[in-house]
């Protein structure tokens, strides 16, 4: 068997085991369920079916809880083994190093893809029913749910960089935090605050849709709020012309830069 | 096959400027039975680490079985390397058995060898129980078990007793026999010496990050020549006039009322019999050591302080 496939379902066991992969099905789809239900009240003044505004709610859902699920996922995956001891034993078997990377993400990828297939996916049935079975906007919906998938991998790499930067568990849980407030919740607040006191003098339109997509989080909001007419009249960020493509190219190098680095420092790490 | 199945050439590793593996050269042949002795901090485990290849030298070269063990082309050769780090760390949530799986499936060792594993190192009844619920002995046990999954040509075993039961010590002395009866090479590092004595083939005394002797137990006795101590045991009384007849000839070391300790050099010994006996009737008993592990490896660091 490879060992990117063994060290993958060993993260997918433990992740059954100890309860991340049910808790977090379990948040997802009840909060998904619950938005969607509450954003579904509007619907007959705004004259969007009910699976765009679920698209709208779901993705400002995600873009705060994804990423910390993915972080919390994948901190310690490096740090932990080497603090516990195991990594040492681990490196005398026949993996290489880039290998046990490759098997973390992809057990991890698979745990994200199994709670928002369940989480999200379960959600959308649901809503097909309530519709009485008008599936429009099902492909806004099923492409929020695959980029939710990758915004999770952007964290999840980003987790693993920090988790072989840091030379103690501890660090590193801190630096996940730190990481999660930076990119999704005080980015936003800057760009905002900046917007406000430039008053258009020095932040062009194209610059703050750089400094949008430069942010994967951001990036995930364009690719679902922009991508769709009539979701991005409903949220107003219509002004921000960005296309699909590059939303996509930023999480895609998001995912692929930590990664590398995460691979050429854990190449390095000397036991 | 390699004549050598490790090794070393003028190996330097720094830690932060400081020399934990000081121009080290050994070799270490097929199919035998290597002690690594030292104090602790000597350099024994960073030594481990070079041959497993988990760090790589600052200079000199390494060799396991014929390629550079930090090489990528080495991985494929980790498939016959068996290794127990001193204080070995499982992952706790695991049982037994689940362990020896993973481990099994990335040796690619056929799932019927676990089972063979465990029974050999006696965890069979336990393998269904959850690590954190396993006692010391039961962890040492099980790193064992997973270090000799496939029966490894090459075993690096880390101070593979340190803190087990005399019993415990005797079942893994006989496992790894076991291991180099079939042809195994074993690389054991350890600082209770007189414990490793039967299990050496060859013995490489490291002080200070440095090779300070290397051979059979023969050798390195022959090497410091050291003295076979005596003890006459004779009447009450009587040891200071028979402590007299011998003195011309031999050191007396020790001399008590009844008793009597004599050193000489093992070449002397012979001679040594031959006097005491001239003794006739006044000598009651005789006792004599041979020079063990420890006072060979005290000569050793005591000289090198020198």
């Amino acid at each position: 068997m490879n060992p990117i496939v063994i060290l993958a379902s060993k993260e997918i066991h433990d992740g059954m085991r100890n309860r991340w992969v049910a808790a977090t099905i379990l948040l997802l789809g009840m909060l998904a369920l619950i938005l969607s239900f509450l954003g579904s009240a509007p619907t007959g003044e705004l004259k969007v079916a009910a699976l765009e505004v679920s698209v709208v709610s779901l993705t400002s859902l995600s873009m705060y809880l994804l990423p910390l699920i993915a972080l919390m996922l994948s901190f310690d995956t490096l740090v932990g083994e080497f603090e516990h001891g195991t990594m040492l034993l681990l490196l005398t078997y026949p993996v290489q190093r880039w290998q046990i990377i490759a098997g973390k993400f992809a057990g991890h990828t698979s745990i994200l893809l199994l709670a928002i297939l369940i989480g999200y996916g379960t959600t959308l049935g649901v809503l097909i029913l309530a519709n009485e079975g008008d599936t429009t906007g099902w492909q806004a919906y099923a492409a929020m749910m695959a980029t939710s998938l990758l915004l999770g991998c952007v964290f999840l790499a980003i987790g693993y960089l920090l988790s072989s930067l840091a030379r103690e568990r501890a660090v590193a849980i801190g630096a996940a935090v730190a990481t999660w407030l930076v990119l999704v919740v005080f980015y936003d607040l800057g760009l905002l605050s900046a917007l406000m006191i430039d008053e258009g003098k020095h932040i062009s339109e194209g610059l703050f849709s750089a400094l949008m997509l430069a942010n994967p989080a951001d990036a995930y909001r364009l690719f679902n709020f922009a991508g769709f007419e009539d979701i991005s009249k409903l949220v107003g960020t219509s002004s921000v012309e960005t296309g699909l493509l590059a939303p996509l190219a930023s999480m895609l190098t998001w995912i692929l830069i930590p990664l590398i680095l995460t691979t050429i420092k854990f190449q390095k790490r000397e036991l | 096959m390699h004549k050598h199945a490790i090794e070393l050439e003028a190996v330097d590793k720094r830690y932060d400027k400081t020399a934990v593996v000081d121009n080290i050269s050994l070799q270490i042949n097929s199919g035998e039975s290597f002690v690594l002795v030292g104090h602790n901090g000597a350099g024994k485990t960073t030594l481990m680490k070079l041959m497993l290849g988990l760090t790589q030298p600052n200079a000199g070269q390494v060799r396991v079985l014929g390629k550079d063990p930090a090489s990528r082309a080495f991985s494929a050769l980790r498939r016959g390397l068996g290794y127990l780090p001193e204080s070995v760390s499982f992952y706790h949530h695991m049982t037994g058995f689940e362990l020896l799986r993973y481990y099994a499936r990335l040796k690619g060792v056929a799932v019927n060898e676990i089972g063979k594993s465990l029974q050999q190192v006696g965890l069979l009844e336990a393998a269904n129980k959850r690590l954190h619920t396993y006692s010391k002995g039961m962890r040492q046990r099980l790193g064992l078990a997973q270090a000799i999954l496939g029966s490894p040509r090459l075993l690096f075993l880390d101070e593979p007793t340190t803190g087990l039961d005399p019993s415990l010590r005797r079942d893994f002395y006989r496992i790894i026999g076991a291991l180099r009866a079939s042809g195994s090479t074993v690389v054991i590092s350890s600082h209770s010496l007189n414990e490793i004595e039967a299990q050496a083939d060859r013995i490489a005394l490291i002080k200070n990050g440095k090779l300070v002797a290397c051979g059979s137990l023969e050798e390195l006795s022959r090497l410091v020549n050291l003295p076979v101590r005596t003890r006459l045991t004779v009447a009450p009384g009587q040891a200071a006039g028979i402590a007299g007849q011998l003195e011309a000839h031999f050191r007396i070391d020790e001399i008590n009322d009844h008793d009597i300790t004599l050193v000489c050099p093992v070449d002397h010994k012979i001679a040594m019999l031959r006097h005491v006996s001239d003794l006739g009737d006044a000598v009651l008993d005789i006792s004599m050591s041979a020079p063990r592990l420890d006072e060979i490896y005290l000569h050793f660091m005591h000289e090198e302080q020198q």
